[in-house]
């Protein structure tokens, strides 16, 4: 029997998504050109990274969503033991122990996490009747509380906040009830001061740097006024292509990771943002619409708790360096400089196409 | 029935979804207009307060680098300085013709093509008033060499900055540790601020253990530059502090004799004073030149000396564990006496060998004719196994367990340089938590010859040593003892750390043991005699020698035969003048044999001239 479907179908891709990403990508060498100081090394690496995860976004794409659903708890349990591991055996890499060395590859189990707890939470939401009872919830907030912690222990705050994130997003696309949402958020409120004296010194620091960030001129606080100086300079249409004046005389701290987005708002304005936001508005509603039209219930709440997660990534990096949130030192994706976080990026892209693209033909 | 009812939740379900999903789309779009309005508040409303930063923003805060702070042996020998050095650097604006420069240069001074390309590299990405190193590291030679021919070479210029040196190179370098780069791992865990303008960090010893105290505050410049960054003027300028300085125990002599009695082995020596604990040399053969390691060594070099079977990088003093052999005696023989085990009167039969009631297997003694009757100083000082294997047996192992732990054995000593390990003193519930087996008696009798599974450091036998010659009172080992702000002056002692020492229920055992020791040094049988014959002072000391390879039964132990790495390691623990004790030494000779013949004389060596200034030659 000949397959005369197009070519994107049978490899199970989404052009639309892909042409989103490819962009933001396109969008992120020419900003990595400028913010490296036109180290054309930077962005063969750069490069050379994206085809990895590239590829690694392919073959899931091929992967039926039910075998997807199979996996799932396993791949949780894997990465439950993998965050062990990292405890007991994990190389102290950055100050903290995330990396787990597998002899051939420096692994970071966090990442993995990232996409086996809503994958898990949203399996085992699928298997119940929806919305989730009490009991369910319950079940689901250990599901996303256990690794949490293992993360937090690493310690990795900012990872740890964002793997709960992830999860949470699956729990409420599931129709949690609002009622409850308010209530946890209450008691997470409450809980607020008592988790202050369980945060590391740095942590305690550069929350009040956020608050007042005059008061550390010379450390993250320093961080922030040059980001503000550097996007507001940069005015409605920028100063210009590898002429943004504040990154080049290297007031920008970090400006080829987190603080990217400085750079481009420096030299492309206020023009260029807006069409930066409309590119990642594109993909994230392409992606909650690739969600909304998925025929399982976990392909469903999967799609839709990465794609939101993603937007998370966005809008966190974004107030960071805008100065409305903490610095928290989270990428930006398809934009930032490095490789780890894209490769789970890419597969939860990946799934999102498999989701969308493997439909199950009713027969009769 | 059922069918319906499930048909019917799927729809609602889809349902549910479907509304979630909106939802959520809607709140993506509420944020994204809080980012919008975000940047259209610092884009357009600010922008001209912003604008104006910007092209205001020519103060730059430049970082000045503290000096490191120096270290110093116990009599103001320099062990670590910083020293000048050159640097080659290029300030393309002021070159007209690079080309031709770059040629010039290569004819006077060394420069290889990976510094050109490097340069051509940086080249590229810096701005045309910022200087580019093209070559580090000019020797002397080449400094003057430049400046004869600098007028031919405009825009390049001698940087000089301070680096790291170890004047005395491989002596005590185990000891005083190395700096290097900092990498990018240890980046994450340092005051950025501090170090923001600092390069090296101390790696290990000292230099690594010290490193807070070392290092320094950063100082700050204040610059004002034009709008492409040329500095114009400096602003302001608050000074960095120099690190402060470190007074270390080790006598550098001290040292070098010790690394010279021991050359060509590979083994450790420590030694103490035991009312301080200052460590006087801590040796660990062969060094290495830690110079090579501040710059970055080669791969090549550093492949050389990573796998070189002699492993000059692994600090045996600290980390080498080695079982303590017969020098355990001393402290077995006098759990002996604490636990009325034995008296000193009480006598034993050596045939040469020893059997549990009941088995076949026989423990054997060094000394296969048999030593015949002993009484515990006899024991000790020909190293009579049979007696101690009879007393271990009378002790049982929770008893030398307990005893020996109370003299630091299986324990980190707590020195104030980092990489010690612990050792092991073996017991009943070590062995069931980490074999999960019981404790057979003969593992106790092997354990009452310090073999089996008992591992102690060089270091910890110092340690146990010292505490030995001051009759049970511990004090923790140290290596620095005083720290000196470079500004001021002003030198701040550091004082010893006590321990919680050993009490014995009879003080009178002390003198007894340590006369066992005398014998061993000073007696017409002991078995470091040769060592004791020409003694101007009172030694008591002990031999061990522990064995690396299991010889069978009825086999014979022929040194010759073996090959070198499976020949026994030769130990010796010293402490003089018994009297008044102010060194305690501990020898270690991998594979060296015996410990009456290779480790002996080089405490001996090392007693001689720590006490009398003078060499000692057997």
């Amino acid at each position: 029997m000949q397959d005369d479907r197009p070519l994107a179908q049978r490899l199970h891709l989404d052009l639309s998504l892909l042409f989103g990403i490819l962009v933001l990508a396109g969008v992120g060498f020419v900003v990595l050109y400028s913010a490296g100081g036109q180290d054309t090394d930077l962005l063969i690496r750069q490069g050379v990274r994206l085809l990895t995860a590239l590829a690694v976004m392919f073959v899931v794409a091929m992967v039926p969503p039910r075998h997807l659903a199979y996996w799932a708890p396993w791949l949780y349990a894997a990465g439950l033991g993998l965050l062990f591991a990292v405890l007991f055996f994990g190389d102290v890499g950055k100050g903290a122990q995330r990396w787990l060395d597998l002899g051939i590859l420096r692994f970071q189990p966090s990442e993995m996490v990232k996409i086996t707890v809503p994958a898990m939470v949203a399996w085992y939401l699928a298997e119940r009747s929806l919305p989730p009872r009490f009991g369910d919830i319950v079940v689901a907030g250990l599901i996303i509380l256990v690794p949490t912690i293992l993360i937090a222990r690493q310690p990795d705050l900012g990872t740890a906040l964002l793997v709960a994130v992830s999860g949470a997003l699956v729990l409420l696309l599931a129709g949690i009830s609002w009622r409850f949402v308010g209530m946890v958020s209450l008691l997470l409120a409450a809980f607020a001061p008592i988790l202050w004296y369980l945060m590391h010194d740095y942590q305690q620091q550069r929350v009040l740097t956020f608050l007042n960030p005059e008061s550390d001129p010379l450390g993250a606080g320093y961080h922030i006024i040059q980001s503000k100086i550097a996007i507001g300079s940069g005015g409605l249409y920028g100063k210009g292509w590898l002429n943004g004046t504040q990154s080049h005389l290297d007031f920008l701290p970090e400006r080829s990771t987190d603080f990217v987005f400085a750079v481009y708002s420096e030299e492309f304005g206020l023009l260029g943002v807006l069409i930066l936001l409309g590119l990642y508005l594109f993909v994230i509603t392409r992606g909650l619409f690739m969600a909304f039209g998925a025929q399982e219930t976990f392909g469903r709440l999967l799609g839709g708790g990465l794609t939101l997660t993603f937007f998370v990534y966005v809008f966190v990096n974004i107030g960071m360096v805008t100065g409305l949130l903490p610095v928290v030192g989270v990428p930006l994706p398809l934009l930032s400089y490095g490789g780890t976080s894209l490769v789970s990026l890419m597969a939860a892209f990946g799934i999102l196409m498999s989701v969308h693209t493997h439909r199950r033909l009713l027969s009769g | 029935m059922s069918l319906g009812i499930t048909l019917k939740d799927k729809a609602r379900e889809s349902r549910l979804l479907r509304q979630r999903v909106l939802t959520a789309l809607a709140v993506v779009l509420v944020l994204a207009t809080v980012l919008i309005n975000r940047l259209v508040y610092l884009q357009v409303i600010s922008h001209d307060h912003f604008a104006t930063l910007s092209e205001k923003n020519r103060v730059k805060i430049v970082p000045i680098p503290p000096t490191r702070g120096l270290i110093y042996d116990r009599n103001g020998v320099v062990l670590a300085q910083n020293q000048p050095s050159f640097s080659l650097e290029i300030v393309p604006e002021a070159v007209d013709d690079m080309e031709a420069s770059l040629q010039g240069l290569a004819e006077i001074i060394d420069v290889r093509d990976s510094d050109l390309d490097r340069f051509r590299k940086l080249l590229k990405r810096k701005r045309a008033f910022e200087g580019i190193p093209l070559r580090f590291h000019l020797s002397e030679e080449e400094v003057a060499r430049f400046a004869v021919n600098r007028h031919r070479f405009p825009g390049v210029d001698i940087e000089a900055r301070l680096t790291r040196q170890y004047p005395l190179g491989a002596t005590a370098a185990h000891v005083v540790g190395y700096v290097g780069r900092i990498d990018e791992q240890e980046l994450q865990h340092l005051d950025t601020a501090n170090y923001s303008g600092t390069s090296h960090l101390g790696k290990t010893g000292v230099e690594k253990a010290y490193e807070g105290v070392l290092h320094g505050k950063v100082g700050y410049q204040h610059v004002e530059t034009n709008a492409q960054g040329r500095t114009l003027r400096i602003l302001d300028r608050t000074p960095p502090q120099p690190g402060d300085d470190l007074a270390i125990d080790i006598d550098v002599s001290l040292q070098a004799v010790a690394e010279a009695a021991l050359a060509g082995e590979n083994g450790a020596v420590v030694a103490i004073e035991p009312r301080t604990g200052g460590i006087l040399a801590l040796v660990s053969t062969p060094s290495y030149d830690p110079n090579l390691f501040v710059n970055g060594i080669d791969s090549r070099r550093y492949a050389s000396l990573q796998l070189s079977p002699d492993r000059p990088l692994f600090n045996r003093a600290l980390r080498g564990q080695y079982p303590p052999g017969s020098t355990v005696k001393p402290f077995v023989g006098l759990a002996g006496l604490e636990y009325e085990a034995t008296t000193m009167e009480r006598e034993t039969w050596c045939p040469g060998w020893y059997q549990l009631p009941g088995r076949s297997h026989r423990y054997r003694d060094w000394k296969r004719s048999g030593h015949g009757k002993l009484d515990l100083n006899g024991a000790m000082t020909q190293s009579c196994d049979v007696y101690f294997y009879d007393l271990a047996l009378e002790l049982g192992i929770d008893r030398i367990h307990s005893f020996m732990t109370r003299f630091g054995f299986g324990e980190k000593t707590g020195v104030d340089i980092g990489g010690e390990v612990t050792g092991l003193m073996p017991s009943r519930e070590w062995k069931r938590a980490v074999r999960n087996q019981p404790w057979y008696p003969g593992e106790t009798l092997i354990t009452g010859i310090g073999q089996g599974f008992t591992l102690t450091t060089p270091l910890q036998l110092a340690t146990a040593t010292a505490s030995l010659a001051k009759r049970g009172s511990r004090v923790r080992p140290r290596v620095v003892n005083a720290v000196i702000d470079p500004e001021v002056g002003e030198t701040v002692a550091i004082e010893p750390v006590a321990e919680a020492g050993v009490t014995l229920r009879d003080g009178a055992h002390w003198n007894l043991v340590i006369q066992g020791m005398v014998d061993v040094v000073h007696g017409a049988r002991g078995t470091a005699r040769r060592i004791g014959v020409d003694a101007p002072y009172t030694i008591a000391g002990k031999t061990g020698t522990a064995q690396v390879f299991t010889i069978g039964q009825e086999e014979k132990y022929e040194a010759e035969e073996l090959e070198k790495r499976l020949r026994d390691h030769a130990l010796f623990i010293a402490f003089a003048p018994v009297e008044e004790p102010r060194i305690a030494v501990a020898v270690l000779v991998e594979n060296g044999g015996s410990g009456s013949k290779a480790a002996a004389p080089i405490a001996r060596k090392v007693m001689d001239h720590y006490l009398l200034g003078q060499a000692w030659e057997s």
